[in-house]
């Protein structure tokens, strides 16, 4: 049986085990036919031209978990960013962990999707928020069948959250082989903060196939800064679907950190609905191995005088395949759009592949729109300036790597953020720099 | 004096007429419409081709009813219904001509209204035409000086009876029957075409060139051009497009194969100019187009395209660098205007080391026109040191229209350098400003700037042909700015 059916014919038992309320029941079921109709994304289709999910598809997944584990927070702490004050959402094998987290009701909600899913007091804002962006690709459509945990974020309007959120999901090996489908729902209200951080970590060897979706809604004035580290090992997969709805004079700007999953796909798309919306979509990829990272954005813009900025930069070695499939659309009505994006690749060997397409399609004519993309390899010249310099051939090689990668790096505001990511980029690079920034 | 506005300039840009639309009353033999096995054969026959060439045509028809119409670009249209085609239309009267005064006197009128008066040209310009219409060559012009020098310039029926062997070795070798659906088509029905020789070591002494022209209604024009450049020779060729204003849409799907060997350089130019249609976006040519070079070591191929006509415009030049060191070259002017949807671009394929590519792009869309980039670099593993610098423009005046651009990037080589930008604009206020204070009207500002705009790919262009170009973006463009 493949996957597409087995979780077809699981859908019943699944339905089951929530509380079947109307309003969701008839979205999941909708989109369970949407995926029965569509099935799993092919290379036939134009967005997953580069990407096949064959191999990730043939894994017997088992779908629901079987036994609750729990987990010592002294095993896993290095994966949270412990050096800070944060709330934590922790999920274990799907299933929230409450021993490791740390959530609020305390003028905001900082809490559970299954809660707001089921209880009353919620309702009127799912029937308002939830699955209203979340469309467009049968994948998404899978996640929303069956959407049932994740995290829920509720902050009400002129809201300073001082403490960054932290979404971790574990998984421990208990099951041979493990789907995951974690769906978030991320609501912030007028002139309200928010930061998030992201990672998704596997313990063992055994393969994990998360298909998460997360919709994001930033009203008048939010901000919202959302990190995500991708840093799980190679037996872990990720198709990562993220939907961000914002309104006038907000300015949400997403980063992803991609070091590592056998393969990794990022569905990141923006709607501007409203004037002087800013929106940031940054990215750093840096694999070897036969690890496959594929990127693809959509920014719409569709009120006038609104920015976007994107700017991804990847380094590929030994096997490994980049993908940046990034889209600018500009409706006719949106004058005065300044959509920038840019693309730039390092191949450190001649198997890795690098397969790039930045779009744009505009129909307004008082736009500026630009898109650069480059591929190539490191200045020979500025490798000889390090080398005569003393520094040996695998620092110097580092030095410029992360120089390339650091324009992305710069805008993160956590710093504590900032120097956990900076360890990783040099435990990538297979050097040890003591970056003090 | 009267204030020029921009809404003066955008209204008579729309009733600017087709200057080309004119229909040429000649008689004419035309196959009865629909398309089969018999029509293929009664084509090949007719053309006295030997069987290979009828076998190869059957065969490729054959493909073809395999084939589906490709849906990916970037256009909407009424597909063309292929069993409502005439596949072949002669002008009638078409001994073999010696020289020029044998030609029936009103098909030169025609080219006298076209404004390519061929006389004219051949004293003038120096350039040696084939003219076809309908889909068959009538004139080849400067034959003899052309024969001296060992070069072949004839039509490609001619060809496939007096060189059957450079024909069959070279034909469907760059764009085989198989390649895409409207090459197979073409293959199966193409009617006439170019064919072209340079020898080893020689340097055309003139510019080659093509004029076609649709002139039957009901029609489809399918040429075949076949340039072939032997080592260390260099051509440099052209090639014009009209077609008469008429309400129903007419096919044009043609296929160019140009073969640069080991040191060959081949220039080809190409300005478009079919009819686009009303201004309600009736008629017009549908312009599905294969055209594909192919380089062997050392060797360059230069594309340069100025396209302003056709209703939909499917056309994507490419080269494919298999020799080392080769080098391909794209330049192009996409001019689109009322409901004109134009999707084109170019395929560079790196397959030999240090080879070289360079993709300029300008793209002008006006009215409710939609206009594309779509391209395609790929540099696969083996090719060390390969570059490519890419670039696409786009100009948008008024805000019902489109710019897309689609570039496809694929590197398997560590050593490539590939740089890739885009732009999209309006022409800026400032800019009409700046010229309006200097005492230079709004119009001839926006020529200036369109011109300073299109300037990287018109100063490719043949001089002849860039006057020409100069002038076609005029009269499709000029003041249409929002």
């Amino acid at each position: 049986m493949d996957l597409k059916e087995k979780l077809i014919s699981s859908f019943l038992a699944f339905e089951n085990q929530v509380d079947v309320d109307s309003f969701v029941h008839n979205i999941r079921e909708e989109a369970l036919k949407e995926f029965e109709d569509r099935g799993f994304p092919s290379k036939k289709e134009e967005d997953w031209k580069y990407t096949s999910l064959n191999k990730i598809l043939k894994e017997d997944y088992s779908v629901f978990p079987k036994q609750e584990n729990a987990l010592e927070y002294s095993e896993v702490k290095k994966y949270f960013i412990h050096d800070i004050d944060s709330y934590k959402i922790v999920f274990i094998d799907g299933k929230y962990s409450s021993h490791l987290s740390e959530t609020t009701h305390d003028g905001m909600d900082v809490c559970l999707m299954s809660a707001a899913l089921s209880k009353p007091k919620y309702r009127i804002i799912i029937e308002n928020y939830f699955n209203k962006i979340a469309k467009g690709n049968s994948i998404s459509a899978l996640n929303t069948a069956f959407s049932k945990e994740g995290a829920y974020i509720h902050i009400p309007k002129n809201k300073l959250v001082e403490k960054p959120i932290q979404i971790i999901h574990f998984s421990t090996g208990n099951e041979a082989a493990l789907m995951l489908q974690p769906r978030n729902l991320i609501i912030v209200d007028e002139n309200s903060h928010l930061q998030i951080i992201e990672r998704h970590q596997s313990l063992t060897e055994n393969p994990v196939l998360t298909n998460s979706v997360t919709e994001i809604f930033a009203n008048k004035r939010a901000i919202v800064d959302y990190y995500k580290v991708q840093n799980d090992n190679e037996e872990a997969s990720l198709i990562d679907n993220t939907f961000v709805k914002q309104k006038q004079e907000s300015h949400v700007s997403v980063h992803t950190f991609s070091f590592g999953g056998k393969l990794v796909r990022n569905n990141l798309n923006f709607y501007q609905n409203g004037e002087r919306i800013d929106s940031t979509l940054k990215g750093v990829t840096i694999i070897g191995n036969k690890q496959h990272v594929d990127h693809n954005t959509l920014v719409h813009h569709q009120e006038p005088n609104c920015e976007s900025h994107q700017d991804y930069k990847g380094i590929f070695g030994d096997n490994a395949t980049g993908v940046f499939n990034g889209k600018v659309v500009v409706d006719k009505e949106a004058q005065k759009t300044n959509a920038f994006q840019a693309n730039n690749n390092l191949l450190l060997n001649d198997k890795a592949t690098i397969n790039t397409k930045p779009q744009l399609e505009i129909f307004a004519d008082d736009v500026k729109c630009s898109h650069g993309c480059t591929i190539g390899q490191l200045d020979d010249n500025a490798m000889f300036y390090l080398r005569s310099r003393g520094i040996p051939e695998k620092e110097a090689k580092a030095l410029l790597m992360y120089a390339f990668a650091n324009n992305v790096l710069e805008s993160v505001k956590i710093s504590e953020l900032k120097q956990r990511i900076n360890k990783i980029i040099a435990t990538k690079l297979g050097v040890n720099i003591g970056f003090d920034l | 004096m009267n204030k020029y506005t921009e809404d003066d300039l955008r209204e008579e840009l729309k009733t600017k007429k087709y200057e080309y639309g004119f229909y040429t009353d000649i008689d004419s033999e035309t196959f009865p419409v629909g398309l089969n096995e018999d029509i293929v054969k009664a084509i090949s026959k007719k053309k006295e081709e030997p069987d290979w060439m009828t076998e190869w045509r059957l065969e490729a028809f054959r493909i073809w009813q395999q084939m589906v119409e490709p849906e990916w670009a970037n256009v909407k249209y009424k597909k063309p219904d292929f069993q409502a085609i005439s596949y072949y239309s002669a002008p009638n009267s078409k001994p073999k001509y010696n020289s020029l005064d044998e030609v029936d006197p009103e098909l030169l009128a025609t080219f006298k209204k076209l404004g390519i008066s061929l006389d004219e040209q051949k004293k003038l310009a120096g350039v040696a035409m084939d003219v076809v219409v309908d889909s068959v060559s009538v004139a080849t012009t400067f034959k003899k000086t052309l024969a001296e020098k060992g070069i072949i310039f004839c039509s490609i029926s001619e060809a496939i009876k007096e060189h059957p062997e450079l024909v069959q070795k070279y034909i469907g070798s760059v764009v085989p029957k198989t390649d895409n659906f409207y090459a197979a088509l073409n293959s199966a029905v193409f009617s006439d075409g170019s064919f072209c020789y340079i020898p080893k070591g020689v340097r055309c002494p003139m510019e080659l060139s093509t004029y076609f022209r649709i002139n039957q209604a009901g029609t489809g024009q399918f040429e075949r051009t076949l340039v072939i450049a032997d080592e260390g020779s260099y051509v440099s060729y052209l090639e014009g497009c009209t077609a008469p204003s008429r309400d129903e849409n007419q096919l044009h799907a043609a296929v160019v194969e140009l073969i640069a060997l080991d040191d060959a350089e081949i220039k080809y130019s190409t300005v478009q100019n079919w009819y686009p249609g009303n201004a309600q976006g009736q008629g017009g040519v549908f312009n599905f187009v294969t055209k594909r070079g192919l380089c062997e070591t050392n060797a360059k191929i230069s594309w340069t395209q100025v396209e302003t006509g056709s209703a939909v415009t499917w056309k994507y030049p490419s080269c494919i660098l298999k020799g080392n060191n080769s080098v391909g070259e794209f330049y192009s002017i996409a001019v689109t205007n009322n409901y004109q949807q134009a999707d084109t671009g170019t395929k560079m394929i790196h397959l030999g080391k240090n080879t070289k590519s360079t993709i300029i792009s300008k793209g002008i869309s006006a009215g409710k026109s939609q206009n594309s980039y779509r391209g395609l670099v790929q540099i696969n593993s083996r090719a060390k040191n390969a570059r490519n610098f890419s670039q696409c423009d786009s100009l948008l005046m008024g805000n019902e229209c489109g710019a897309h651009t689609f570039p496809y990037i694929e590197v398997k080589n560590k050593t490539a350098q590939i740089e890739h930008e885009a732009t999209t604009s309006k022409i800026g206020e400032d800019q009409i400003f700046y010229c309006n204070q200097r005492g230079i009207d709004t119009e001839k500002a926006i020529a200036l700037i369109v011109n300073g705009f299109s300037k990287d790919v018109l100063s490719k262009l043949p001089m002849e042909f860039a006057v020409e170009a100069q002038k076609l973006l005029e009269i499709s463009l000029e003041g249409s700015v929002g």
